[in-house]
């Protein structure tokens, strides 16, 4: 491999690999890193910080690797991402920072997310044993919700010394990084390291507890709560409004993820939580949560997997590494077809799906080719369709304003909700990715900050 | 961890706990449910709150053992702990004055009216209550029935207790005697069907509350989802009150027992493991 070249993931050159929940990326080597940031041209005007939603100072992190400075590469990240080790694995590089890099042009962008994660896989532990926190300032703040905003938000608010605590409903923390994303993509163990980092800096996380119904935002505000972050997440999942999408064995992607990466229900009957694994699984969507519902069922032992996608293949919002894992994993992508109905039998099981075949008309727009009916055999549905945001906490906070046409929660450009000292960020606001809900959640921890200063 | 601060046995099957859960029991309404997971590889399963004693930082929950997990929990003792327990949830009954309400309950549909017709007789409503068993063995907190009723029916399908029959014969010849504003029903799908599609023949108003199959219980995963006069609600979010005249009550009967095959060989398995050590306990427990 010329100097020039950039070092992919090892596993890309394989053909066909072992398929198990283990992560599949194992990262680089030493050598590797090394060789890969020393093909950082140190441009004098990087475009790739513009290309990252936190802004990180990408070419300095890289010099710092070159010099074999972990440590202080660590600190360059660290004091703009509060969890590398989760963006490195997640981000859809692609489409940030690596679009932007100067040797992009030639397909040879430096690969900046795998730089990013060795730096934060092996300056974990040398960096989370210095404190950096300041001293304690017991001004209370409330975050609602343990996803990848409103840890961040707390991460953040914790260095400056803030009294932090995370009201989470699930009985675990992590949000969406937890239950959403699977094993093979970011390890729990990735996750609970960071989020025990921010619990050694005094993090205090309350589980079991759903805002709005077990206590209310006035409750925290009671308890002397000054400032309150509502990271909530997106939610409620769409479906696709035609017939027999309620038929058995038609699960929504949230449920199937949920119950796989949840509640273990892979290791059932050891567990007590039970999945259906079918032999035909068709999973309906096109972004990244129809690849890891795909991914998911080719590993619980589905025979065949289909992704059924509206558009074609190159419009699929999805991070482009994990489509290639995907296929490689034996995923077929039945582009531009779109499901009809669900067909079931008499025990009201799904058997197949009537579909459409989809296309482009000359003005771009998506159009059902007519009498293109088709039936693709299935005998288990996932539904990828996205998700909507969830107004419980809305409902049940006098105040608090949703707007009425995307339902998402209304903010400042501050991230403030209609209710002062009160700040939204995540999915709750329309912030989809996970880099994009960590983004909101720094901006909040500094109009928090600001917001107090002036209490 | 949440302590179980007291547990009685209302019948063979049925017990009922007192789970200490302080912020559950200061918000719970009448209708709410809690979700529970008894240990670290448990389900989350949703029960209906049968009460509260907020002074006492008290929710009362009510199970019949017909599951791996509600076994499990009936295994448990005073003083033993639940890992999670998350509530109240769902969206509270709509209490107001109707006039004449009749609340028909089932299987542990007794427990569960409870709270809710007290809270109707509150608002000066006149209660009378519909209740199905098996038989007199399953007819439980009888004395807490007949609290907030203002008239009372029992039946059990066996005549062992009260009426020989189902609450549907009850029911008709009240619907044929009385005015009635409206008619509540909690308790087994079958029974709140039946009970719909009498009480929709003849347009009185209906409420039913639906127990799906649930995880999150905050309207994530989707797998309560009920189709409401053709769009998607979510049992516990939306519900779990719904009107019984939109209902599409195949379906949501249907999808009820999407995991039976699999609910059994748990149960399968937990029958096996104790059940030598339950029958003593079984004993002891009555004995006391």
């Amino acid at each position: 491999m010329s100097k020039e070249s950039k070092i992919q993931e090892r596993n890309l050159g394989i053909e066909k690999f072992k398929v198990n929940f283990k992560e599949i990326n194992n990262g680089y080597t030493y050598n590797e890193m090394l060789e890969e940031a020393k093909r950082c041209k140190q441009c004098i005007n990087p475009q790739c910080v513009k290309g990252c939603p936190v802004n990180i100072n990408i070419p300095k992190f890289i010099h710092k690797l070159t010099k074999n400075n972990i440590y202080q590469a660590m600190k360059i990240i660290k004091s703009k991402n509060t969890l590398p080790s989760i963006c490195g694995r997640v981000c859809p590089q692609e489409n940030q920072c690596e679009k932007y890099c100067i040797l992009s042009k030639n397909k040879n962008s430096i690969c900046i997310g795998n730089l990013e994660r060795y730096v934060a896989d092996n300056a974990n532990d040398e960096f989370n044993s210095t404190k950096l926190i300041a001293k304690k300032n017991k001004i209370k703040v409330a975050i609602i919700g343990s996803g990848p905003s409103g840890l961040t938000c707390a991460g953040d608010l914790l260095k400056i010394g803030y009294d932090v605590t995370i009201y989470e409903s699930l009985h675990v923390a992590g949000g969406v990084l937890r239950y959403g994303i699977p094993e093979f993509r970011l390890p729990k163990k990735i996750l609970d390291i960071e989020i025990n980092n921010l619990k050694k800096n005094g993090l205090k996380i309350v589980l079991n507890n759903f805002i709005g119904r077990t206590q209310t935002i006035k409750d925290l505000l009671d308890c002397n709560f000054k400032a309150i972050f509502i990271g909530t997440g997106s939610g409620i999942p769409k479906f696709p409004g035609i017939e027999g999408e309620n038929l058995k064995n038609i699960y929504c992607a949230n449920e199937f993820l949920v119950r796989t990466n949840l509640m273990y229900a892979y290791n059932f009957p050891n567990v007590d939580t039970p999945i259906y694994i079918g032999q035909n699984v068709a999973v309906i969507g096109g972004g990244n949560t129809a690849l890891d519902s795909a991914r998911t069922a080719i590993r619980l032992g589905a025979k065949q997997v289909k992704i059924i996608y509206r558009r074609e293949e190159i419009n699929m919002p999805v991070r482009k590494l994990e489509l290639i894992y995907a296929k490689k994993e034996g995923v077929q992508i039945i582009s531009l077809t779109n499901p009809l109905k669900f067909i079931g039998n008499n025990e009201n099981k799904v058997i197949s799906i009537e579909c459409i075949k989809m296309e482009n008309n000359k003005k771009n727009l998506l159009k059902k080719i007519k009498d293109s009916n088709h039936i693709i055999k299935s005998d288990m549905v996932i539904l990828a369709l996205g998700s909507m945001p969830n107004h419980t906490i809305a409902l049940l906070t006098k105040g608090l304003k949703i707007n009425r046409k995307n339902g998402y929660l209304v903010v400042d450009n501050n991230l403030m909700t209609s209710i002062p000292g009160i700040f939204a960020g995540g999915d709750i606001v329309g912030g989809s990715t996970v880099i994009e809900a960590m983004y909101m959640g720094k901006k909040a921890a500094v109009s928090i900050v600001n917001y107090l200063k002036n209490y | 961890m949440y302590k179980i601060v007291t547990k009685t046995c209302l019948c063979s099957k049925i017990k009922s706990m007192e789970i200490l859960a302080p912020h559950v029991a200061k918000n719970a309404l009448a209708g709410q449910f809690v979700i529970l997971k008894i240990n670290k590889n448990g389900e989350r399963i949703p029960l209906t709150i049968a009460g509260t004693k907020p002074n006492n930082g008290l929710v009362k929950i009510v199970f019949q053992e017909i599951g791996k997990t509600t076994t499990l929990l009936g295994s448990l003792k005073e003083g033993e702990f639940i890992e999670d327990f998350l509530g109240p949830l769902g969206k509270p009954t709509k209490i107001q004055k109707y006039g004449k309400v009749v609340a028909v309950a089932g299987g542990l549909g007794i427990a569960e009216i409870i709270p809710v017709i007290s809270e109707f007789k509150k608002k000066k409503n006149f209660i009378t209550t519909i209740i199905g068993a098996k038989s007199k063995e399953f007819i439980i907190l009888k004395s807490e029935l007949l609290k907030n009723s203002d008239s009372i029916f029992f039946t059990t399908n066996d005549g062992s207790y009260g009426i020989k029959g189902s609450v549907i014969d009850v029911l008709k010849k009240n619907i044929d005697i009385n005015e009635i504003d409206v008619v509540y029903t909690v308790g087994p799908i079958l029974m709140m069907k039946a009970v719909s599609d009498l009480t929709l023949k003849q347009n009185i108003k209906t409420i039913v509350s639906l127990n799906p199959i649930m995880i999150d219980g905050t309207g994530m995963c989707g797998s309560c989802r009920i189709n409401i006069n053709n769009k998607i609600k979510f049992a516990c979010i939306d519900g779990p009150e719904f009107d019984a005249n939109s209902i599409n009550w195949l379906e949501v009967i249907s999808r009820l027992d999407t995991f039976k095959s699999q609910e059994k060989v748990s149960f399968d398995i937990i029958k096996k493991e104790c059940k030598c050590q339950k029958n003593q306990k079984y004993k002891k427990e009555i004995l006391e």
